[in-house]
């Protein structure tokens, strides 16, 4: 079984983000990236499958700019055997290609190395979307497990997989046939951290670069959806400290009157 | 020109999001708004929820293959009824019944969704929250069909008006495509408030410490008659289920009172709480983020604080 993880290079989770002073964009410059966090859980169920014998081969593969094959050196740091960057120049955050666009890049590359598993993150923490996933699961016409927080390959019956999903009201089990996409959430396992030698080893692993154009692909979903204007939240008003217990029960009674 | 809702519910009650929803689509101009209620046995709903002010027709697809609600079961229905149709916005809650299946309608259709919507200021242009809310984006969709998802602790949900009912339209199913299989779901039955609508939440952090004594959280709840909530590492440590996770992958609460107990405020929680009226605080770290951003900061012990609020409450 071959299984495809698609990744994205986003603002390290710890980072306080800042909005431009022109209202532009994110500032993204100088500041600290990794791997999206719900990514790392694909990446670590693919690569604990194959390390238990039940995948054969894990692909990475990202879409963005040159440097994010910082990215995918971890990912093959982490265990994927080769990667495979789609290199682009517009912005991948917010403002730039959504999406759509990266589910048809995902769906070319899924058409070209034909996996039967496609695991990914539930959302990126840029865009918080939501979206990639689904979305490519329909341009395959392949099943779909999202916000899933357990993964069992099945043995015998008609489907191949069992999923639980972490949806409104509890937990969902599903059991789906393979082909399928699978988008993680964050309890579905726990991350292995990188050791150096294996940084060492990723560095000689197949790392392939290619164009959107050589997928037949041109991004226009920044036209499609245009961004106007980024702006910083607004803040609360400061608060006040109470003494004791008593206080607070007064305040909320009788000043804020919510109790 | 007209508006379609996915409507969220279980076959017998409707997801109060998707009231909120339909105030949504209300603001989007003066167009027709169907809603689209499709399961399995849900000929009760339909007739309560076609008294949703606002809507002018609900369609009603009744079929066992619709029962869970399974995206790959519902696209083929929607994409059907968009295409005898003639939408402008196909609009769906941005919970996980919405998240799930708008996306796929959206690749189908070739259009780029705009997820979790949370200011619509013309037809065409819409504020979102990204970066954990660390930061709003306005975006201008040029799109023929607008694929949103809309975030419901924003909108009032729309009101039941029984003397002007829409009228129901019997949609025919589309055949089963059998590719993924509901097997069970674990709900959690309880008595409390809906967490998302609740006017009171109780939330309680990792500093818990245990099952046992996350049970104060429910029972400072259950006085004030409000919603359990939890953070990530309280679910992670298994005080409570993951169905009461607040925050950027969990739920958005915004009610008048939210009290965050022996919890740290990331930002990855409080994006989804910022929209409460009033914030409490308790914690023993003047310093945790959660003090910053709170009404009212009680710095104490929680596990002398808490059972004398109980106990004085
Ligand atoms: C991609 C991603 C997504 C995430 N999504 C979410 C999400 O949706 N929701 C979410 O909640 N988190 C989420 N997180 C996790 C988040 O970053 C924090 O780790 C988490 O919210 C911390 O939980 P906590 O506040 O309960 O624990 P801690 O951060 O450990 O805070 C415990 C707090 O309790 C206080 N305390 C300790 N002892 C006492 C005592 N005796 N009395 C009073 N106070 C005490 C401490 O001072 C501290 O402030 C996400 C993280 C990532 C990376």
């Amino acid at each position: 079984m071959k299984i495809l993880v698609p990744i994205k290079r986003v603002i390290d989770h710890t980072v306080k983000v800042r909005v431009k002073d022109d209202h532009s964009a994110v500032d993204t410059d100088n500041v600290r990236m990794t791997i999206n966090p719900f990514d790392t859980h694909a990446l670590e169920e693919a690569i604990s499958l194959k390390e238990t014998g039940k995948a054969s081969e894990v692909i990475a593969l990202t879409i963005g700019p040159e440097k994010a094959q910082e990215q995918l050196r971890t990912a093959l740091a982490m265990g994927a055997d080769r990667a495979i960057l789609v290199k682009t120049d517009l912005p991948i955050d917010i403002g730039g290609i959504q999406s759509l666009d990266i589910a048809k890049t995902i769906y070319k590359v899924a058409n070209d190395e034909h996996p039967n598993l496609i695991l990914m993150g539930k959302q990126s923490i840029d865009n918080d979307a939501n979206q990639t996933p689904q979305m490519l699961a329909a341009l395959l016409d392949w099943p779909q497990s999202t916000f899933t927080s357990n993964l069992t390959l099945l043995e015998e019956g008609e489907e191949d997989l069992e999923v639980a999903r972490e949806v409104d009201g509890g937990i969902e089990t599903l059991r789906i046939k393979a082909p399928a996409v699978i988008s993680v959430d964050l309890r579905l396992n726990t991350p292995r951290y990188v050791k150096l030698p294996d940084i060492m080893k990723a560095k000689k692993k197949p790392l392939e670069i290619m164009e959107p154009k050589q997928l037949g692909l041109s991004y226009d979903t920044h036209k499609r959806v245009v961004l106007l204007e980024v702006t910083p939240p607004t803040e609360r008003s400061t608060g006040i400290k109470v003494p004791d217990v008593d206080t607070l029960i007064n305040k909320l009674k009788n000043e804020a009157k919510v109790i | 020109m007209a508006i379609l809702i996915l409507a969220q519910h279980d076959n017998k009650n409707l997801h109060p999001a998707t009231l909120s929803t339909v105030t949504a689509a209300t603001k989007l101009g003066d167009s027709d708004i169907h809603l689209l209620v499709a399961g399995y046995n849900c000929d009760n709903l339909a007739k309560g929820a076609c008294q949703i002010t606002g809507i002018t027709k609900l369609l009603k697809a009744d079929a066992a293959h619709y029962e869970y609600f399974l995206a790959e079961e519902l696209a083929p229905l929607i994409m059907d009824i968009i295409q005898k149709g003639n939408y402008n916005h196909i609009l769906a809650p941005a919970t996980s019944f919405g998240k799930n299946i708008l996306p796929r309608i959206a690749a189908l259709l070739d259009v780029q969704q705009i997820s979790d919507v949370t200011h619509i200021i013309d037809e065409n242009t819409f504020i979102r929250p990204v970066y954990t809310g660390n930061a709003l984006a306005k975006v201008q969709s040029n799109e023929a069909i607008k694929a949103l998802t809309i975030r419901a602790t924003v909108f009032e949900e729309a009101a039941m008006y029984v003397s002007n009912a829409a009228p129901i339209e019997q949609v025919q199913p589309i055949p089963t495509v059998k590719q993924s299989r509901f097997i069970q779901r674990e709900t959690i039955e309880t008595e409390r408030p809906e967490l998302t609508t609740a006017k009171i939440v109780i939330a309680g952090g990792h500093a818990l410490g245990s099952i046992d004594d996350f049970k104060m959280i429910e029972t400072l709840a259950d006085k004030l008659g409000g919603a359990v909530g939890a953070t990530r590492a309280a679910v992670d440590a298994g005080y409570i289920p993951n169905d009461a996770q607040i925050g950027q992958t969990g739920k958005i609460v915004a009610p008048d009172l939210y009290i965050a107990i022996g919890l740290s405020g990331a930002i990855q929680h409080t994006s989804g709480i910022k929209d409460s009226k009033i914030i409490v605080a308790i914690n023993n770290d003047e310093n945790a983020p959660i003090c910053a951003m709170a009404d009212y900061t009680l710095i104490a012990d929680l596990f002398d604080a808490l059972p004398e609020l109980i106990e004085k409450l």
